[in-house]
C-alpha cells in the first residue's frame, strides 16, 4: 500500500514539472465529520476541494472519516504523527478536538472550517450563510404567487437557525407581508439525511400555502426538491449548486463554496502563503452566494436579478444589515 | 464416564468449553474468513487487514489505551442488557438511558462544582445512575403494570432521550457564545483522572471508569448469584408464572432490574462526559447501547463473557479505525461491515454451528461410554 502511494507521489511528481521535492513532503490531511465524505452536502462539497486540489497538483491527501466522537482527536494526533503539513477539519463539532490537538502538536497547521478555534497554529474558516440565505428568501419572496415561503431546516442547531433568520428577513425584505413558515426535520443528526421526512414537511407547507421551499438540511434536502417537484412548486437548494437536479422547479441555490475553502487552505499551505486567524467568507469574498447557471435562468426574471445584485452590493457596503442568529 | 450420561433418554452430556470456549471461537473464526473474503474482493490482503486489525488494537500502548476506553462503554451497556435478559426483558433502550445518564452526570458537573473532587464525582456517578435508572423505570413501570412490550417503549425512549438533550443543549446548557450544542467545560478538579495521569502511558481517553468497570462485573456476578434480589430476578426471567406461586412479585423484579440496568447503561456518561469530553455533548453515546446487546448475547449475560465480549468489541472499534486509517480500499463503512459480520455470527447465527458441534461431542461422550 504504502510502495502504491509513494509510486503515485512519484509519478504526479514527475508530471508535476515544477516542485519535485515539494510533491514528495507535502502532505495535507483532510478529516470529514460523521456525516461522512459522500452526504451530497457539507462534506462532500469539503472532499470536492481535496479531489480539485490532487487533480491540479497531482499530491495525494489523507483522509479519515470519524465515526466516534473520541475518533476526532484521535484522527488528528494520527494525522499529526504521520508529519501532515496541513489538517484540515471539516464542520464546527470537530472545534474541541482541533483545540487539543493543535496545543498538543504547535509546529502543525490546522485548518477548521465553520468554527473558530483561536490558537496560534490554526486557521480558521467561517462563512456568513445569513447572507446568502437573505438574498435566497428575495428570490423566493419575489418568485412566491401565494405570499407565502417555506424553510425546512435539518437538525435544530444555532447554525441551521442562522440559515432560516437571514431567509426570513431577506423574504420580508423583498415583501413586508411575506408569511414564513418553518420547520426543522429533527433534533438528532439522523434529521441530516431524511428525505422522506423532508418531502413530508415540504408537502404540509405547500398545503399551508407555501410555494417556494428553501432547504438547508443536507442529505434529508433531495426529499424536499422531489417534493416541490411533484407539485409543481419551487425549491431552492443549498451548500452545493444544485440546481442540476430538478430543472425548471430549482429556483436557485444558495452556494457555499466549502471546496474552494478547503482547497484554498491546501495550496497556501503549499504555497507557503497559509495564515492562522479567521477567515470570513461572505459575499464579499464570494465565499456564499446564490446560483444561476442554464437550469435555471429562465426562472429569474431580470428584475429578479437586477433587485437581488443591488441588495448584494448594499449587503457588501453594509446598507442592509442581516442579523447574524449567532451573534444576536 | 459417571453413570448418569448413560442413562437411557437422558441427554448426553456436552464439555463446559465446547459450549464457552469452542461455540463463541467458531462463531468469531466464520466471521473473519467471511470478512476476510469481502476484503479479498474490494482488492484488499484479508491477512494484512487482520494484522493491521490486531496491531491497531494491541499492538502498542496508545491503541490499548482506546481499546479499553471502548471496552469500558461495552462493559456497562452489556452489563444493563445482561440484567434485563436475566428478568427475561429485552431492553433496547440502552442508548437512551445512557444520554440521561450522562445529562444527569452533566448537571452535577456543571451546577455543583463548587464541590471538592471527592464529593462531586460521588454525586455525579450517583446521579449517572440515578438519571439511567430512572429513564429505564418508566418503560419498565408500563411493562410490569399495563403490559406495554418493553421493546417498544424502550425503542420510542431513546428518541425521547435524543429530544431531550437536544433540546437542552440547544436551548439551555449551550456554552454562552458558542456555536455548536455542547455546555461549557467543566471545572478542571471534577475530571476523572486519566491512566496517563498516574502512569507512565500516551495520552489516551483511559480513564478510571475502567477499574469502577472491572469492579461491577464482579457486583453484577455477586448480585445475581450470591444475593436473594439476583434469585428472584433470575427467576421471574425464567419462569412468570413460577416466580408468582413462590411469593415472587414479578411486576416489582421487573422493574428492579430495569432501573439496575437503566443505571448501568448511564455509567457510560460518566465514562464519557466526565472521563473523556469534560462537557456535556449530542451523540456521546455513539451506539455503545446498541452494541451492548451484542456484547450481552455474547457474553451470554455473565460478567466474565461480557468483559470478553466488550475487549472485543473494543478491539473491534479502535482496530477497525486503524484499519479505515491504515489501508486505502476500506473506509469506514467497510469496517462497519466487518463488525456487522462478527455481530451477525455470534449473536444472530449463534445457533448455526452449534447443533453440529455439540453432536459431535455428543456422539464422542456417548461412544466413550458404551466402550467403558
Amino acid at each position: 500500500m504504502i510502495k502504491k502511494l509513494k509510486l503515485v507521489a512519484a509519478a504526479a511528481a514527475l508530471l508535476a514539472v515544477t516542485g519535485v521535492a515539494k510533491a514528495e513532503d507535502f502532505k495535507p490531511a483532510i478529516i470529514f465529520d460523521m456525516g461522512g465524505k459522500f452526504d451530497k452536502s457539507f462534506n462532500e462539497a469539503g472532499y470536492n476541494g481535496a479531489e480539485a486540489f490532487k487533480k491540479e497538483t497531482g499530491i495525494e491527501y489523507m483522509e479519515f472519516e470519524v465515526t466516534q466522537v473520541s475518533q476526532r482527536e484521535q484522527a488528528m494526533k494520527r494525522m499529526a504523527r504521520k508529519d501532515a503539513s496541513i489538517i484540515v477539519a471539516m464542520g464546527f463539532a470537530q472545534a474541541n478536538a482541533v483545540e487539543k490537538a493543535a496545543k498538543a502538536n504547535p509546529d502543525k497547521k490546522f485548518t477548521i472550517i465553520d468554527m473558530v478555534v483561536d490558537l496560534p497554529n490554526v486557521q480558521s474558516i467561517i462563512f456568513k450563510e445569513h447572507e446568502g440565505s437573505f438574498l435566497v428568501g428575495m428570490a423566493a419572496a419575489m418568485k412566491s404567487q401565494t405570499g407565502k415561503v417555506g424553510f425546512i431546516g435539518g437538525m435544530d442547531i444555532p447554525l441551521i437557525r442562522k440559515f432560516a433568520l437571514g431567509y426570513e428577513e431577506g423574504a420580508k425584505y423583498a415583501n413586508k407581508d411575506v408569511e414564513v413558515f418553518q420547520n426543522m426535520t429533527g433534533t438528532t443528526p439522523a434529521a441530516w439525511n431524511d428525505p422522506t421526512k423532508g418531502g413530508e414537511l415540504a408537502k404540509s407547507q405547500f398545503d399551508r400555502g407555501a410555494d417556494v421551499v428553501f432547504a438547508a438540511a443536507g442529505g434529508t434536502g433531495t426529499g424536499v426538491y422531489q417534493a416541490a417537484k411533484d407539485n409543481g412548486k419551487f425549491a431552492i437548494g443549498v451548500d452545493s449548486n444544485q440546481n442540476y437536479l430538478h430543472p425548471g422547479t430549482m429556483l436557485t441555490s444558495m452556494t457555499k463554496r466549502v471546496d474552494v475553502a478547503v482547497q484554498e487552505a491546501f495550496m497556501s499551505a503549499k504555497d507557503g502563503t497559509w495564515q492562522p486567524g479567521i477567515k470570513v467568507l461572505g459575499l464579499k469574498e464570494e465565499g456564499v452566494g446564490f446560483a444561476v447557471d442554464e437550469h435555471n435562468k429562465d426562472l429569474i426574471t431580470p428584475e429578479m436579478t437586477a433587485k437581488l445584485e443591488q441588495a448584494r452590493a448594499d449587503i457588501i457596503a453594509g446598507k442592509i444589515k442581516v442579523t447574524d442568529y449567532m451573534s444576536k | 464416564m459417571s453413570d448418569t450420561s448413560v442413562k437411557f433418554g437422558s441427554p448426553a452430556k456436552v464439555p463446559a468449553w465446547v459450549n464457552l470456549v469452542l461455540v463463541p471461537l467458531v462463531n468469531l473464526l466464520a466471521a473473519f474468513l467471511l470478512s476476510g473474503v469481502v476484503i479479498l474482493i474490494i482488492g484488499d490482503n484479508p491477512l494484512q487487514a487482520m494484522e493491521v486489525l490486531i496491531y491497531g488494537a494491541f499492538g502498542y500502548e496508545e491503541a490499548l489505551g482506546y481499546t479499553l476506553y471502548y471496552t469500558t462503554n461495552f462493559i456497562f451497556t452489556g452489563l444493563a442488557v445482561a440484567i434485563a435478559f436475566h428478568c427475561g426483558l429485552f431492553n433496547i433502550g440502552a442508548e437512551g438511558q445512557a444520554m440521561i445518564g450522562g445529562l444527569g452526570v452533566g448537571l452535577v458537573a456543571l451546577y455543583l462544582d463548587v464541590l471538592p473532587f471527592a464529593l462531586v464525582v460521588p454525586i455525579a456517578i450517583l446521579a449517572a445512575a440515578l438519571f439511567g435508572g430512572f429513564w429505564a423505570a418508566v418503560p419498565a413501570y408500563l411493562q410490569a403494570k399495563r403490559g406495554s412490550h418493553i421493546v417498544i417503549t424502550t425503542i420510542m425512549f431513546n428518541f425521547i432521550a435524543a429530544s431531550v438533550l437536544t433540546y437542552l443543549l440547544v436551548e439551555v446548557l449551550i456554552a454562552p457564545g458558542g456555536q455548536s450544542p455542547e455546555s461549557r467545560e467543566f471545572a478542571e478538579h471534577t475530571w476523572l483522572p486519566f491512566f496517563h495521569n498516574f502512569l507512565p502511558l500516551p495520552e489516551t481517553p483511559l480513564n478510571i471508569s475502567f477499574i469502577f468497570a472491572l469492579l461491577l462485573c464482579v457486583g453484577f456476578y455477586y448480585l445475581m448469584w450470591h444475593t436473594r434480589w439476583g434469585y428472584e430476578i433470575r427467576v421471574t426471567g425464567q419462569n412468570e408464572t413460577a416466580a408468582k406461586y413462590a411469593g415472587i412479585s414479578p411486576a416489582r423484579n421487573i422493574i428492579l432490574a430495569m432501573i439496575i440496568s437503566g443505571a448501568l447503561a448511564g455509567f457510560v456518561g460518566v465514562n464519557e462526559i466526565l472521563g473523556v469530553h469534560h462537557r456535556l455533548i449530542l451523540e456521546f453515546t455513539g451506539g455503545f447501547g446498541f452494541v451492548g446487546i451484542a456484547v450481552a448475547l455474547m457474553g451470554r449475560n455473565h460478567p466474565v463473557g461480557i468483559f470478553l465480549a466488550a475487549l472485543l468489541f473494543g478491539a473491534l472499534y479502535q482496530g477497525g479505525s486503524e484499519l479505515a486509517f491504515e489501508m486505502k480500499n476500506i473506509n469506514r463503512e467497510m469496517v462497519i461491515v466487518i463488525q456487522g459480520l462478527i455481530i451477525l455470527f455470534s449473536g444472530a447465527l449463534e445457533h448455526m454451528f452449534r447443533p453440529t458441534i455439540e453432536n459431535f461431542f455428543k456422539k464422542r461422550s456417548s461412544s466413550a461410554a458404551v466402550e467403558a
